[in-house]
């Protein structure tokens, strides 16, 4: 299937630059995890970027953009192999990389060996990729995994009434961030976290960690994502789990909500948070909805495009839209582009978006309740919207800092 | 999978007396830890021992997991290891089998909304891929082994390519039929409320069933390999191929036979794993990887080996993911390190 779309990607891109042989090309290389766990997610992605070109088109002045897409399967090493072999190879000037948080780390400290090349996030998540020793040619137009669960667990404490959870997670680090941002927030309202546990990303076999699951807690938070959520749900049906489940960005999301089966019925009724909700009413975003409903036919896309899509999407936004306004001048190490996209305002449909001095987003996040259509489709409703969502999630810098930086134990279930 | 299964081929009750006669301090040893686990699993435990070892649900569904996920690397390496048995051929494409057998599954599945009947197809389709194997490749290069190991090598690439651009690198889930979907209440108490009364083990009924499944293949292969005529045949054959072609025995269409049915376990494996887990791109070589690891334990070629061999390696993946979840993964290799160290032949070797 992905090998399809990506055929037909070369196939025009071919026919692109048959057309334009004497025209001056920019050559971007664009990666996405198109094997493994998140294969789902790195197709989605590819949707939202294949939208964004067909909503600002790939022209800047009268050069063209050339793209070239590589597969990861949301390793570190896999995504490296990817970036390396596009510049090496494919001799591409950008880089909109990558899609997973381990991934982002690993191109991040890439993107130093490359300082004279511009290397935007497509939208990989975890905190440290841009709060530990930024890349100055580095920019992330999405938020972190801690900024989208902003919100998330007031809610949970306060309306739900959720007084004591339980987490489990992918271990790695854009879940350590997710729960590092829901922690903070519902401990600071008054919760108590008793429990969280990991598990390696592309596990198949979850029984054994649903029958470990505590019984005593009013809410177990799920911090998985595409396959390997698909395979949790599934089991947790089949075992007759029946407790309140609370969600990551990438689980409530169409990623999981459409999926194949009944399992995802489970998710009814679930709370989560994220970058994105289904169902905002904003003209943008409703406009996205549609441009990205137009650009496929509806059995080869979600009903609603993904946080993955939207991810894909704004990223790209900011790739053409930096370009215009610099024309697509990169001479000089490419230091117009830089300077104008640490500047960049975006009106993305999820909200406005500005970076911060490591070249971070600071956005608008949602807190969401999964809801059936009534004709069996499920979609996240917005309960929530926060504006301003920055990287240190409102705290002064300092307090911050001394939380600690997300891993399997940080931070402490405390006030802050 | 049963205990029956579990014997060396035609021994059997003798073969455990003599174990005891000749070493009775480890059969001493055997019966206390058996007797040990038996109070585990039946026993209310008491508190000092959940708060040293966790809750004894938890630790009964682990072992329970185990067991079931014992039962399917038993359908897939039991096919492996009889393939290996007659024909000394190791077939590294036998992951290829068992994903194909998961597609076929999952596309009769949908198709038709039945559940048995996928199992039936995929056997069936891959038997099929089985036998245009042996005869269009592993007869042209009899007693080859290397050869044949190059070109199965191949051909699992190849067929991995060609099931990524049919079926993409989707994650594919076979529907669990209606009736199977929800937990059973098995009675065996995990704690005692405060009013006294126990609390039992609620356990996944379509892991139940699959498990009893294999068990019932495991039991069926055993009696076919030492109850019938054919079984006789493909034992001797085992023993010494030439012997049994020099006394008129047909050994080829044997071979086509064994190579049939140890592929057709494989596909059938293929449904099991798309309904409990599900089926990608890559879970060719993952499951090649636990076969391989499976009859390296247990004995290459040995029946009852594989048998033994699944059950240790899924109870050590899911005890492991609970106890010890960041080394759960190096569990399994440790075991086979152990093994290939302490015995190289396997357990159960003959």
């Amino acid at each position: 299937m992905w090998k399809g779309s990506l055929g037909l990607i070369a196939l025009t891109s071919l026919l692109a630059s048959g057309a334009a042989v004497a025209q001056e090309k920019i050559k971007v290389g664009v990666t996405a995890t198109l094997e493994g766990t998140y294969t789902v997610l790195g197709e989605d992605g590819i949707r939202g970027f294949q939208t964004a070109l067909n909503t600002y088109g790939k022209k800047v002045g009268d050069k063209e953009i050339e793209f070239v897409i590589a597969s990861t399967d949301a390793t570190p090493d896999s995504a490296v192999r990817a970036v390396r072999k596009l510049i090496e190879q494919d001799k591409v000037q950008i880089l909109l990389s990558p899609l997973s948080g381990d991934e982002g780390i690993a191109v991040k400290n890439f993107a130093k060996t490359h300082p004279e090349l511009t290397f935007i996030n497509a939208a990989s998540g975890a905190q440290e990729t841009t709060y530990v020793d930024p890349a100055p040619n580095f920019f992330r137009y999405n938020m972190d995994g801690a900024q989208w669960q902003v919100g998330l667990g007031k809610y949970a404490y306060e309306t739900k009434g959720y007084k004591k959870i339980a987490t489990i997670g992918e271990d790695y680090s854009f879940v350590y961030t997710q729960v590092f941002g829901l922690v903070l927030d519902f401990c600071g309202a008054g919760g108590q976290v008793t429990n969280r546990q990991w598990v390696p990303l592309g596990t198949k076999d979850f029984a054994s960690v649903i029958a470990a699951l505590p019984d005593d807690v009013d809410a177990i938070y799920l911090g998985l994502g595409g396959a390997d959520a698909v395979n949790f749900l599934n089991q947790y049906q089949q075992a007759g789990g029946k407790a309140h489940l609370m969600g990551g960005s990438i689980l409530v999301d169409q990623t999981i909500l459409s999926a194949k089966g009944s399992a995802k019925n489970a998710l009814i009724g679930t709370i989560a948070a994220s970058g994105q909700a289904d169902t905002w009413e904003d003209p943008g975003w409703q406009k996205f909805v549609k441009a990205y409903q137009d650009s496929f036919p509806p059995e080869k896309r979600f009903p609603s495009p993904s946080l993955l899509a939207t991810n894909y999407y704004g990223s790209t936004m900011a790739l053409i839209l930096g370009l215009r306004q610099v024309n697509g001048d990169l001479s000089n190490n490419q230091s117009k582009l830089k300077e104008t996209l640490a500047k960049l305002e975006l009106d993305a449909p999820n909200g406005k978006i500005k970076l911060d001095s490591n070249r971070q987003a600071i956005g608008t996040n949602f807190v969401t309740e999964v809801v059936d259509d009534g004709k069996g489709a499920l979609f996240s409703k917005v309960v929530k919207v926060i504006p301003n969502v920055n990287q240190t999630l409102g705290y002064d810098q300092a307090v911050f800092a001394k939380i600690g930086l997300p891993s399997r134990t940080v931070p402490e279930c405390k006030k802050y | 999978m049963g205990a029956s299964a579990r014997r060396p081929l035609g021994s059997g009750v003798a073969g455990v007396t003599r174990f005891i006669e000749r070493h009775p301090a480890w059969a001493l040893l055997a019966i206390l830890a058996v007797a040990f686990l038996l109070w585990l699993i039946f026993a209310i435990w008491p508190p000092g021992l959940e708060e040293a070892f966790g809750r004894k649900k938890v630790f009964l569904n682990a072992v329970f997991n185990g067991i079931t996920l014992g039962g399917l690397y038993f359908l897939v390496a039991s096919g492996f290891t009889l393939i290996f048995g007659l024909m000394r051929n190791v077939n590294l494409a036998h992951g290829s089998l068992y994903l194909f057998g998961g597609y076929v599954g999952y596309v009769i599945s949908t198709w038709t909304g039945s559940w048995i009947l996928s199992f039936i197809v995929a056997f069936i389709a891959v038997a099929l891929v089985g036998v245009v194997l042996q005869i269009a490749v592993f007869r042209r290069m009899e007693g080859q082994e290397l050869r044949q190991t190059m070109v199965t090598i191949g051909l699992s690439i190849v067929f991995a390519d060609l099931m990524l651009s049919a079926f993409g690198g989707d994650f594919y889930q076979i529907q669990t039929p209606r009736w199977l979907i929800g937990p059973l209440e098995l009675p065996l108490a995990t704690a005692v409320k405060s009013s006294g009364e126990p609390v039992y083990l609620q356990y996944p009924i379509v892991r139940l069933v699959i498990f009893a499944a294999s068990v019932v293949i495991g039991v069926a292969m055993w009696l076919a390999l030492n109850r019938t005529r054919i079984g006789m045949i493909i034992r001797a054959g085992v023993d010494d191929r030439d012997i049994l072609a020099a006394t008129g025995v047909r050994v080829q269409l044997v071979f086509v036979l064994v190579f049939a049915l140890g592929a057709g376990l494989a596909g059938i494996a293929g449904v099991v794993g798309g309904t409990f887990q599900s089926i990608s791109y890559g879970e060719d070589t993952r499951f090649l990887l636990a076969s391989l690891v499976v009859v390296i334990v247990g004995g290459m070629g040995s029946i009852p080996g594989a048998a033994l061999g699944a059950l240790i390696i899924g109870l050590a993946e899911q005890l492991g993911s609970v106890y010890i979840p960041t080394y759960a993964i190096a569990v399994t290799f440790l075991i086979m390190v152990l093994v290939l160290a302490l015995r190289p032949q396997g357990l159960l070797a003959r």
